[in-house]
């Protein structure tokens, strides 16, 4: 067991590489297929008046005159033992993990991933609390009313909330609840936790009312189902058949059955958004690593993009490890010997 | 079965969202009026009204203002900010040579002294300025500002290395000595023939050529100064060192800041600014329709892009009496049109240019930009009419409904030998949804008379020096025609014509804003203009090389920009500013 | 048919009658709307069983075994949860130990389960839960109805297991079902079962998924804890063998319907039906010449939902032409063989006699 896990994170290590060489690569190689030279890179990083020294000058300063090998080579390397930064007026040295400077802000690019990253974390861990209680309840409660009003409304209303894309039902959220009746925070009024937590949740409560509605659509569907088919197994009669209440019966016996594939999408859905939930972030205006990755693709900011793209890729691989080491323990039958 | 119940399902959740969609649309209005506090003094001001006069005057001191921009700054560095509302905005923290002064309309244009006494004086021809600084300007940190911190200023603002975005104004003007890279990398070169600071209240400029104009070259940010030993360089932006009514404080960049009092400051020093508001906070990236919505609910004061009301909020203000008539329609600075190309045959022939300037229809302009309040005032001049020197004149009418003068139209396709029309290509930049319904509607109204447009996009990054902007490239490939676009840096024939009217800025290279006019003698009435030190007379020289430009047909002018903006419930001295085109953000104040 | 008439078709010698069997069934229905029609899955079904005794039900698939067994555990009334499809409909009567169990609330009947009646299923991997270990669900079914602690729960089950048969109960009880080997997982579903003492015990084809070795030793279990526990056992199946090892009575039952009914010995060596004597015949058997076919009954199991008129089992039955119409018209009513042995056909006693001496007998 132990010996499984320390080989999913060498191997983690690895992928994490492959994966940055990868951003690097459609960064500067792709543009080349369409003749682009490190001159006409560089000219997205200059004002409207600039001379083709300034463009030069420019592509020099940010290193893109350099082979592409030997760019990636002084970026990693950076991570392991820091890097110096030439701002003009001085140097700066940039401690290690450094993940290089933003080519627009001059900001160094790990200490606003380490600002941003709580604000993902809390938004998505929020939410995911309460798309997972409110959509296993809503799944329970519709598999075992088949057919009745309740059921037909909750899995219409699921449709609603799988199909509308979160921008338009968290605009109007706030435009009702915030605007409207001003019972919610008006995007954009984030607080830190650690310096009010009543602020803080209030902050959060439509993101997160917002962005579970989104999950926990797709979450009763599949308790639903799940539960219809552990329903009908052969030791939900035994369990009937020993005595045991029907709540019982329901919650100890069906709902265990049906948990399991609810609860391995969770784990891979919570690694997936804590990469950063691009469109809630942008919606509420909060500045989590979704929103500091659209900053900086737009703004074709490779350091910020690269330094997403990893924080991204290590909650995913992480989440993967950790669902596939849950499936151990919440099917007997899966364990590792 | 199982179909029926699916289909229900789909029915009940389309239902739900109508239902949604309805209760935001009837919610705005009534909400955020009945969130009024004890804001409007009686009678409410009308639509537009900021545009020529003050909303809510007050001379109270207090509150705070509210910013949000749904980007962000380019930087905060006064040496190297290049957006119109981030130099609006800029004065708040610095003191430039001369500014705009803060005024509602066209008194918003005039050019007051702010660092210095008075305004410049020349002498060798317009070649040699001389400023007069004032006496007790504070740094924030108690320091004195001197000459030697704006000359420090300007120079570091040649250094295209760390500052590579803003304006290149002074490298090109100043005779700075051979080979000059900054105080940075040429920190023991001689910087007198361009900048002299003979005592510490004087300033001297050199220019290479008579500028006439200077004093608008001196209100640029980059002559707010910096002090040598604050300046840290491209990391500056994070801590400027303020020197007007309001410094730094709580900069977390890329998120927010907020502006609180310099204590420092020195009203006497100061008969430009009021300083009203206590302190401004701003908030970074975001998003853009809840901008419109927390102004309306009175949860924020301004958007400081003035990038204008979202498409979304748009019609729910112009159709609501209430909402429309606390909105501004202030004209920008910006002309929108499309360049006519000489060197495409058979546009090398004036009749056949005119042709497309009498059969375009220019209301299909005009919608394709976003109709009269969102797009702009059909535009019969290069110049907008916000810019001194504006002269109004209409070369080529089309017509009372402005859908072109087909008659015309025919009339000039003869006279240029095309009697059937011709064919050619019109280039636009495939981002813009306007560009592209702009060239769409002009296929289309051309084609009345037998003109045959092809459509071709091209990436925006490159539009100017790889496709439209590349001389060779259009010849190549037949583009006639390419929409275009040109704000001017600041509101004066200069700023608005010299980039885009000069021949001489054209490159064979590509990259130039100009794509069609080459008129030797419109560059030597501008070269004449720039040495004339008369105000009055100057921009009436503008005027005429407007008209000259248009006699050509090279230009067929299409909008004049406008936007729609909303006024912020707790400001006070709400008013539009034709220096930027926008609300004037020095001026303003706060309730609470 | 009545109680006391049933029970004295069923008196099988003098004295048996004063005591009152444990169960008793009366002309059990239960009928399943569905959307293709009213399946009639059992369809007027009799029967009684006396404490301590095993009785065998025996029939082809879809005869209606399970749905009796079911029935008489309550496991088809739906919880209040499930309503808005309607469920089975039962009639008639089920006597426990003289108690009417169809007219009761489901909550009664429930508070009985696992009680005083436990059932054990054909397939033990699935019908344990995969995700709890065996000791955590025999505990369970020993808490629902004895309030005591964990700890104490705990040692019973060990002990239970223990005394099926599990070799090192005490590390065996925190084991999953799927690690255990088929045998000894249908063991640990027999010591939940009986984890509560239950008097009646019903084993639904409990060999059917085993090896035939491990067959043996489950059938000498379930005969040892009956005669331990004095039990009653009713143990469905469609092995005419394991009937033969463990019944002390047999039912035979075809499309939901009683066919004949008697003791072990009265079945085996004296069948009345022709059914029976099909079943019989398509034994496999040793000591029989292989070249001879096996006497395979024609034909398939009719549908429940349109049973042939009158007696079920007539268009395969090749000796309903003797009774001249009878068998396609008139449902056959159930007559005394002799003392305790009762039939449903319509040939007569004669007839049947010497059907079985000449034509069946020898061929067996």
């Amino acid at each position: 067991m132990f010996a499984y896990i320390v080989r999913r994170l060498l191997w983690a290590v690895v992928l994490l590489i492959v994966l940055s060489m990868v951003t690097f690569g459609i960064f500067y190689l792709i543009p080349r297929l369409g003749g682009a030279t490190p001159e006409t890179l560089a000219t997205r990083y200059v004002g409207r008046a600039a001379t083709a020294e300034t463009v030069h000058l420019t592509a020099e300063r940010l290193g893109f005159l350099d082979p592409v090998p030997v760019q990636y080579w002084n970026w990693l390397k950076g991570i392991f033992v820091g890097a110096d930064y030439d701002f003009g007026a001085g140097v700066e040295h940039c401690p290690a993990p450094c993940f290089g400077y933003s080519f627009i802000t001059h900001q160094p690019v790990w200490p606003e991933l380490l600002d941003r990253a709580p604000v993902t974390i809390s938004l998505v861990i929020g939410a995911s609390i309460i798309w997972l209680v409110a959509g296993v309840t809503i799944g329970v409660i519709s598999a075992l009313r088949r057919g009745t009003l309740f059921d037909r409304s909750a899995m219409g209303i699921a449709l609603a909330g799988v199909s509308l894309p979160i921008f338009f039902t968290g605009l109007i959220a706030l435009a009702f609840f915030s605007y409207r009746l001003g019972i919610t925070s008006p995007g954009g009024h984030y607080v830190p936790f650690s310096e009010n937590p009543a602020q803080w949740a209030y902050s959060l409560l439509l993101p997160w009312i917002t962005l579970a509605f989104l999950f926990s659509a797709q979450y009763a569907r599949l308790t639903r189902a799940g539960m219809l088919e552990t329903m009908t197994e052969d030791y939900i009669r035994t369990a009937r058949a020993k005595g045991l209440s029907e709540r019982r019966v329901i919650v100890k016996h069906a709902l265990r059955g049906a948990l399991t594939p609810v609860l391995t999408i969770f784990g891979l859905d919570v690694g997936l958004l804590l990469g950063g939930a691009v469109l809630t972030e942008k919606t509420f205006s909060l500045n989590g690593l979704g929103k500091y990755a659209l900053d900086g693709i737009l703004n074709n900011d490779l350091p910020k993009i690269l330094g997403v793209t990893l924080v991204a890729g290590f909650f995913v691989i992480m989440a993967n490890l950790f669902v596939d080491l849950l499936y151990g323990v919440i099917d007997p039958r899966v364990r590792l010997a | 079965m199982n179909h029926s119940r699916s289909w229900r399902a789909r029915g009940l959740a389309a239902v739900g969202v109508s239902a949604a969609l309805l209760l935001a649309a009837c919610g705005g209005g009534g909400g955020a009026s009945s969130q009024q506090g004890s804001g409007s003094q009686g009678a409410q001001a009308a639509f537009n009204a900021a545009s020529t006069s003050v909303v809510n005057p007050s001379d109270k001191k207090g509150g705070t203002l509210k910013f949000a921009n749904p980007g962000d700054w380019d930087t905060l560095d006064p040496g190297e900010t290049y957006y119109a509302w981030s130099w609006n905005f800029a004065r708040n923290y610095g003191r430039s040579l001369m500014m705009f002064k803060a005024a509602p309309g066209k008194e918003g244009n005039q050019l007051v002294p702010d660092l210095a006494e008075g305004p410049g004086q020349a002498s060798d021809g317009a070649k040699t300025w001389t400023y007069k600084l004032r006496q007790g300007v504070k740094f924030e940190d108690g320091t004195e500002v001197t000459s030697a911190d704006v000359k420090y200023a300007v120079l570091r603002s040649t250094d295209k290395q760390t500052f590579p975005n803003g304006p290149a104004y002074w490298e090109a003007i100043l005779d700075l000595p051979d080979g000059y890279k900054g105080p940075y990398k040429s920190p023991n070169a001689n910087t007198d023939s361009a900048i002299e600071t003979p005592d510490k209240y004087t300033i001297v400029f050199h220019s290479k050529q008579p500028f006439a104009a200077f004093d608008y070259l001196a209100q640029q940010p980059d002559t707010m100064p910096v002090p040598k030993d604050k300046d840290t360089g491209a990391k500056y932006r994070n801590s400027v060192v303020s020197s007007g009514p309001y410094k730094f404080a709580d900069v977390q960049p890329g998120k927010s800041f907020n502006l609180i009092r310099n204590d420092q400051w020195d009203p006497a020093t100061d008969p430009n600014r009021k300083a009203l508001p206590d302190r401004m906070e701003v908030a970074l990236n975001v998003n853009p329709d809840d901008v419109d919505n927390r102004i309306l609910s009175g949860d924020l004061d301004v958007d400081v892009s003035a990038v204008g009301v979202q498409p979304a909020a748009q019609s729910r203000v112009l159709q609501d009496p209430n909402l429309k008539a606390n909105a501004d329609n202030p004209l920008g600075t910006r002309l929108n049109y499309t360049s006519i190309i000489p060197t495409v045959p058979p546009l090398d022939k004036i009749d056949c240019r005119k042709a497309i300037m009498y059969a375009m229809d220019q209301t299909g302009y005009q919608a394709a930009y976003g109709g009269p309040f969102a797009g702009g005032d059909l535009a019969t001049t290069i110049l907008p009419p916000n810019i001194p020197g504006y002269q109004a004149f209409d070369l080529f009418p089309n017509g009372q409904d402005h859908k072109g003068d087909l008659d015309a139209a025919k009339k000039s396709l003869e006279a240029c030998g095309q009697p059937n029309g011709f064919e050619t290509n019109i280039g636009y930049r495939a981002e813009r949804p306007k560009e592209k319904a702009t060239a769409e509607a002009f296929q289309q109204a051309v084609g009345r008379v037998g003109i045959k447009l092809t459509l071709k996009p091209y990436p925006q990054g490159d539009y100017f020096a790889q496709y439209c902007g590349l001389p060779p490239y259009v010849v190549k490939n037949k583009l006639g025609l390419c929409l275009n676009s040109w704000g001017a840096d600041w509101p004066d024939g200069f700023g608005f014509l010299s980039q885009i009217v000069d021949s001489r800025v054209i490159r064979e290279t590509g990259g130039s804003s100009n794509m069609s006019v080459r008129i030797p003698e419109v560059d030597q009435m501008l070269d004449k203009a720039l040495t004339e030190l008369n105000t009055d007379k100057r921009n009436q020289m503008w005027g005429e090389i407007d008209k000259r430009v248009m006699e050509e047909a090279v230009i067929y002018p299409g909008v004049y920009s406008k936007t729609l903006l909303l006024r912020s419930k707790n400001a006070t001295n709400i008013m539009v500013t034709d220096a930027f085109g926008e609300y004037d953000y020095l001026g303003m104040g706060a309730q609470k | 048919m009545t109680t006391s008439a049933l029970r004295d078709l069923v008196i099988r010698h003098p004295g048996q009658g004063d005591e009152q069997p444990f169960l008793e069934v009366v002309d059990l229905h239960v009928h399943f709307p569905t959307d293709d029609g009213l399946v009639k899955s059992v369809d007027g079904l009799s029967f009684a069983l006396d404490r301590g005794r095993t009785l065998g039900i025996v029939g082809e698939s879809g005869s209606g075994k399970s749905v009796t067994s079911l029935a008489i555990m309550g496991l088809h009334t739906r919880p209040a949860s499930e309503q808005s499809r309607p469920g089975a409909q039962l009639s008639g009567e089920i006597y426990l130990d003289g108690d009417e169990l169809l007219g009761k609330t489901p909550e009664y009947v429930r508070s009985l389960r696992g009680k005083r009646m436990a059932m054990i299923f054909q397939d033990p991997l699935s019908a344990m839960n995969p995700y709890y270990t065996v000791g955590h669900q025999i505990i369970e079914a020993y808490r629902v109805h004895n309030p005591v602690n964990n700890k104490v729960a705990r040692k019973h089950a060990i002990e239970m297991l223990g005394r099926v048969g599990i070799p090192e109960p005490s590390r065996r009880i925190d084991a999953y079902p799927h690690q255990f080997s088929g045998g000894m997982r249908q063991r640990a579903m027999i010591a939940m079962a009986l984890s509560c003492d239950p008097d009646l015990l019903i084993a639904d084809e409990p060999t059917t998924a085993l090896d035939v070795t491990v067959q043996a030793q489950i059938l000498d279990l379930i005969r040892d804890l009956q005669r331990e526990f004095n039990s009653s056992v009713v143990l469905i199946t469609h092995d005419l063998g394991v009937v033969a090892e463990l019944a002390d009575d047999v039912l035979v039952m075809y499309a939901g319907r009683a066919m004949e009914y008697g003791s072990a010995e009265q079945l085996f060596n004296r069948p009345a039906h022709p059914y029976t004597w099909g079943l019989l015949g398509s034994m496999p058997r040793f000591d029989r010449t292989r070249s001879e076919r096996l006497l395979a009954i024609t034909g398939s199991p009719p549908s429940l939902i349109n049973v042939p008129s009158g007696c079920p089992f007539h268009p395969r039955c090749a000796y309903s032409a003797r009774n001249g119409g009878l068998s396609e018209e008139i449902r056959p009513e159930l007559v005394p063989v002799e003392p305790g042995h009762i039939v449903a056909c319509h040939l007569s006693q004669t007839d049947r006699e010497q059907i079985w001496e000449h034509e069946i007998a020898p061929k067996l």
